[in-house]
């Protein structure tokens, strides 16, 4: 829980049952982490702030000029200070995939890097897949094949299947890959799941999500 | 996370000067830096960024290696034809750590930097000798299920996480370094990590302000490379027991054999009586017994990972049986 109450944007009831929701997850989802470590805010710090830092992002095909605290995660800098809120903090350590987004078309998770550290990169969230009203494919694919039932982790799901389509068809291997020499490894079912490890789903949506991601690879590009 | 400030390094020269000044600390994919920086595990001031240093290539050496640099993505590194050619081990290695999206973000070198997964070293609330020198471990006779069979000390028993440095520690790789004068030097693998004893803070060899520019691969050996990772979960999850194998058998007769595992110790574990006792042997149970005697000679449980014990032998006749085709 954020108990300094460094970001004023939120109301402290919504930030509480929010709490509890990712600690409750982030706690289902991995045994390495204790509850209390897991707790601790992004800008826990009584010091005086640091000076600020000024970065362009390219985000969805638009320039955005930014002055951040150093702190300030790519993660944070969308949803707290563009109100880009597709992307989800759930763990907000690298182990949920909730906020996964591509930059320069490489799925990362944005909870996990700085927002200075990108100046000058493209940025793609969940909000720059659809063309207008026409969903992406895996978008559409996600809702055909019920890829979900909260919903909370699927922007990342569908944005790391973004860059897990990209990085099959580049011929990059998994582990699952049984002949690493063969570049083009063919996305059954175990690739996919291999693939989308990064992505935890506490719904367990898992054979839709194989499905529809199944579904959108077979789509031409 | 503790405030910083932040600043680009324009050259390795600059990066280590930064990075000798108390509070300096380099980051480069920083996916697990950050992860400890939000846990105040890591409080470093001022934070020296250098993922726009040209230290991306993976280049043929000479000799027929080949030399990664520092910056390169784990991601890259595995998907390198070069690398699934002619070291699969490393590629599979890489392959079995971490998600796309942190080897997408990860380094060569800060992988070989990062830090153990021990709970106790994540929980600022609890004792740690390696994060807080002195304070006892947690670890000892608390939930250690995670933790080394070998190497031990009384301060730490904490593992390196890595599977990278597993694979590169079979593979013989040699780090490549620079200091602030500009001076580089050559790091064998087997020297680069340390054995926890009685600094467990101090994790490599590195001196302050070394900066690691690159890791160097001579020429494969000959044989079959095999990364074997055993784990709680299919997929992204840490190694209980790992092994990097490179075996050369023909016809159920071992020539020569690499071993090196991952999760057992405070660095890549490889034990040169156990790879001797494979050479010039028959593949077979007893053999690899002898071996597996060798590689588990004074290994120690602390309740927890009691397991690991068994899991090490069992995982090791596994590997061998399927490396040495009759």
């Amino acid at each position: 829980m954020d108990e300094h109450g460094s970001n004023t944007e939120f109301n402290p009831i919504e930030v509480t049952r929010r709490t509890v929701v990712e600690t409750g997850a982030a706690a289902l989802l991995l045994t390495a982490l204790p509850r209390a470590a897991l707790a601790a805010g992004p800008l826990d710090d009584t010091g005086p702030p640091p000076p600020p830092a000024t970065v362009e992002l390219q985000i969805n095909g638009r320039s955005h000029l930014l002055t951040l605290d150093p702190r300030t995660t790519l993660l944070d800098a969308l949803r707290e200070h563009l109100a880009l809120t597709g992307s989800k903090k759930g763990c907000d350590h690298g182990q949920c995939g909730a906020c996964t987004v591509l930059i320069e078309g490489r799925r990362i998770n944005s909870c996990l890097t700085l927002a200075v550290m990108h100046d000058g990169q493209s940025v793609t969230t969940i909000e720059g897949l659809a063309e207008g009203e026409n969903l992406h494919p895996l978008q559409a694919a996600f809702v055909e094949h019920d890829g979900f039932q909260c919903g909370y982790c699927t922007s990342g799901q569908i944005c790391s299947a973004v860059g897990m389509l990209a990085e099959s068809r580049q011929g990059m291997p998994s582990y699952v890959t049984e002949v690493l020499a063969h570049p083009a490894a063919e996305l059954t079912d175990a690739e996919i799941r291999e693939r989308m490890s990064g992505n935890i789903c506490r719904c367990a949506a898992y054979p839709n999500i194989v499905a529809a991601i199944k579904q959108a690879a077979e789509m031409p590009t | 996370m503790r405030a910083f400030t932040y600043q680009r390094a324009d050259s390795t020269a600059h990066a280590a000067a930064a990075a000798v000044k108390p509070g300096g600390k380099i980051i480069a994919g920083g996916t697990n830096l950050l992860d400890l920086m939000k846990l105040q595990v890591e409080t470093p001031s001022n934070l020296i960024d250098i993922n726009r240093l040209p230290l991306d290539k993976i280049e043929e050496t000479p000799d027929g290696g080949l030399r990664i640099g520092t910056l390169v993505r784990n991601s890259d590194l595995a998907a390198d034809p070069r690398v699934r050619q002619r070291y699969g081990v490393l590629s599979r290695a890489l392959l079995a750590g971490a998600s796309a999206q942190l080897r997408n973000k990860a380094t060569t070198g800060g992988n070989l930097l990062q830090r153990t997964r021990c709970y106790y070293f994540y929980d600022v609330t609890k004792p740690c000798n390696k994060r807080n020198p002195g304070s006892g471990c947690a670890a000892l006779a608390g939930f250690n299920r995670i933790h080394a069979i070998l190497g031990t000390s009384n301060q730490c028993i904490a593992t390196h996480p890595s599977d990278m440095a597993v694979a590169m520690r079979a593979l013989d790789a040699k780090v490549e370094t620079v200091n602030r004068q500009g001076e580089t030097k050559v790091i064998p693998i087997a020297e680069f990590h340390r054995l926890p004893s009685r600094t467990p803070e101090i994790e490599t060899s590195l001196k302050p302000g070394e900066i690691i520019t690159a890791v160097t691969l001579p020429p494969p050996p000959p044989g079959v490379q095999v990364y074997r990772k055993v784990r709680d979960r299919a997929s992204y999850a840490f190694a209980l027991v790992s092994v990097a194998a490179i075996v050369d058998s023909t016809r159920g007769r071992i020539r020569s054999a690499r071993l090196a595992f991952g999760g057992l110790a405070h660095k890549p574990w490889r034990v040169a009586q156990a790879e001797q006792k494979l050479a010039n042997a028959p593949a077979n149970t007893a053999t690899f017994n002898t071996a597996a005697d060798a590689v588990l000679e004074g290994a120690r449980g602390f309740g927890g990972n009691d397991f690991k014990i068994p899991l090490t032998r069992r995982t090791l006749h596994s590997v061998l049986a399927e490396i040495t085709p009759t």
